[in-house]
């Protein structure tokens, strides 16, 4: 089938769910109200003639400024079967930052909806393993965000951690063999 | 009466089996590990949010660091993308040139795994072998553009330069000789006793679940699957050549390396055909950027005055924003970029899809029942790089 052919078929099957249907080359992508995305992804997973069997990739977009809604979650999928493939996107606001986890549908989508958190922080709920993936456990803030600064404000000041470093290998001076 | 603790132990970061700063927490039931969690991000560099500060000429070489063992690949993937979101079409020439050093990179790729797989598992004169043949195709990047490891030979709209005689010659030998290279490596793995034991049976993922997890490359064609970007969506000069894509049948790492085994044959075939075909003409379009491409304004909406956009002004007004995904086949898997474009010549969104962040994820489900010392091998047959993981 082709991208547009999806896409109409989802708007024909959730209309009041799909918010605008945007095409740039050949392919498609159709932005959806995130409340029943687990329904949107299961019909698009399980109905025979799209298939969408492999999630290609899951990503968060940041639209900050935007009257609507600041984030976007992005998903690719691919059905190996029919070679078709569709873009969905599903909005996010600012104060509600959570969808629902597509985990139990596509197990490839741990680890991505991980990454989204720990880059955009948007929750994932129904997610088995919820925490940061890449950056350390007590990072502070999102990187990906627009607002996050790409370099460190403190300027000249050292890393918080640095001291505690420090005082380790401070501490464990006494084991070292001489 | 007894107690029965698991015995939780950690492996890596530091490990040299670990391919990189991959480290594994497994909990172990004497020799059966029962729970893996893998941690990542030891290596990330935040390349996502730098490619979105930098233009498409400037992002470029940061695409070498993903995947360093197969930087060509990388490179290529990004051209085609930025290619693609900015409708530029690549010469003839530059195609057939670019498909050869995919497929040179994917055999210096597989070298490497093979010889670090092997080393892991307990095979050490693959190694040795294996890394005096990755040699001659380092030469042979060398001889293009001066560099062997951090190439950016590419460029988005086609090549740096163009190839000379002496390259196809070396290249002609090279593809000559390389298939009794693979002989001598099958030769001491192949029927190996020790090499069958360690492999036969071990790490199954069965096709169904390994395309629900994602996997691509020789990792999913192991169980069966022929899934292959170069057939499903192709680019460069794919269209124009005769390849097949090998499948293994049982799923487990013995198929994985047999694929992987296969695909060495396959390239040298592909490498051949294109230098046989190579078409005249340049190896840059007129339309390619420059390196100090122009940042130039966000599209506007008609009727909003020109201008800078001051942070905290409705962004709104300068969409509608292009987006594109665009995939290519990488030796690891599917490499996919996904661009969101406003206009400008830096991308507000780049988001790269690494083939190895997604294999690593599948590691608790290959791990987990298996013995210890199967995890070695895991490792080994999902073929990751922590740079491209981490990003």
């Amino acid at each position: 089938m082709t991208p547009r052919a999806i896409a109409e078929l989802i708007q024909s099957k959730f209309k009041p769910e799909v918010a605008e249907i945007t095409e740039f080359g050949d392919q498609v992508s159709v932005l959806v109200n995130k409340t029943r995305i687990l329904e949107i992804m299961s019909f698009l997973r399980n109905s025979s003639e799209l298939y969408f069997d492999y999630l290609t990739d899951l990503c968060g977009v940041d639209y900050q400024g935007r009257k609507n809604e600041r984030f976007e979650v992005v998903y690719h999928l691919r059905s190996i079967l029919h070679n078709h493939c569709i873009r969905i996107k599903a909005a996010i606001p600012e104060k509600d930052c959570k969808i629902d986890s597509v985990v139990r549908i596509w197990a490839g989508a741990n680890w991505h909806e991980r990454e989204c958190f720990d880059m955009y922080g948007i929750s994932f709920t129904g997610h088995p393993d919820f925490r940061r993936i890449l950056m350390p456990d007590d990072w502070e803030g999102h990187p990906l965000r627009k607002d996050y600064p790409l370099k460190s404000d403190l300027g000249e000041a050292e890393w918080k951690g640095f001291k505690e470093v420090l005082e380790t290998v401070e501490r464990n001076k006494k084991y070292e063999v001489r | 009466m007894l107690k029965k603790k698991e015995l939780s132990i950690n492996m890596g970061p530091q490990h040299p089996a670990t391919h990189g700063v991959l480290r594994l927490v497994l909990e172990l039931d004497g020799e059966t590990v029962v729970k893996c969690t893998p941690h990542v991000g030891y290596l990330h560099r935040g390349t996502e949010k730098l490619g979105e500060n930098r233009t498409y000429p400037m992002a470029l070489p940061l695409t070498d660091r993903l995947d360093y063992v197969s930087s060509m690949s990388n490179n290529i993937g990004y051209c085609v993308a930025v290619e693609r979101l900015l409708g530029i079409e690549a010469p003839a020439r530059a195609k057939y040139i670019r498909t050869i050093m995919a497929e040179l990179t994917r055999i210096a790729n597989h070298i490497v795994w093979i010889a670090t797989h092997a080393l892991d598992i307990g095979a050490m004169t693959v190694f040795l072998y294996s890394m005096r043949d990755r040699e001659w195709i380092l030469d042979l990047y060398e001889m293009v553009c001066g560099a062997r490891l951090t190439v950016t030979y590419p460029r988005i709209g086609g090549v740096r330069c163009d190839i000379d005689q002496e390259f196809m010659d070396s290249c002609y030998k090279f593809i000559e000789d390389f298939p009794k290279r693979i002989e001598e490596y099958e030769t001491l793995i192949d029927q190996n006793r020790i090499w069958l034991q360690r492999t036969v049976g071990v790490g199954i993922i069965s096709a169904a679940d390994a395309i629900n997890w994602g996997l691509t490359g020789p990792t999913l064609r192991g169980s069966g699957v022929a899934y292959d970007v170069r057939k499903a969506a192709p680019y460069d000069a794919y269209d124009q050549i005769d390849f097949e894509v090998p499948v293994g049948k049982n799923c487990d790492v013995y198929d994985r390396y047999r694929c992987r085994m296969d695909e060495f044959r396959q390239s040298i075939s592909i490498i051949k055909q294109c230098l046989d075909k190579l078409p005249d003409g340049l190896v840059l379009a007129s339309e390619a950027p420059p390196y100090d491409m122009p940042i130039g304004k966000p599209r506007v909406m008609p009727g909003h005055p020109m201008g800078e956009i001051l942070p905290g002004e409705l962004v709104e007004e300068k969409v509608p924003f292009d987006e594109l995904y665009s995939a290519t086949e990488v030796p690891k898997g599917e490499l996919g970029f996904y661009f969101v474009n406003d206009g400008t010549a830096r991308p507000y969104r780049m988001r790269i899809r690494a083939p190895s962040f997604v294999h690593a994820s599948v590691l608790p489900k290959l791990c987990e029942g298996s013995l210890v010392a199967d995890v070695i091998a895991n490792i080994g047959t999902i073929d990751i790089v922590l740079g491209e993981c981490d990003r």
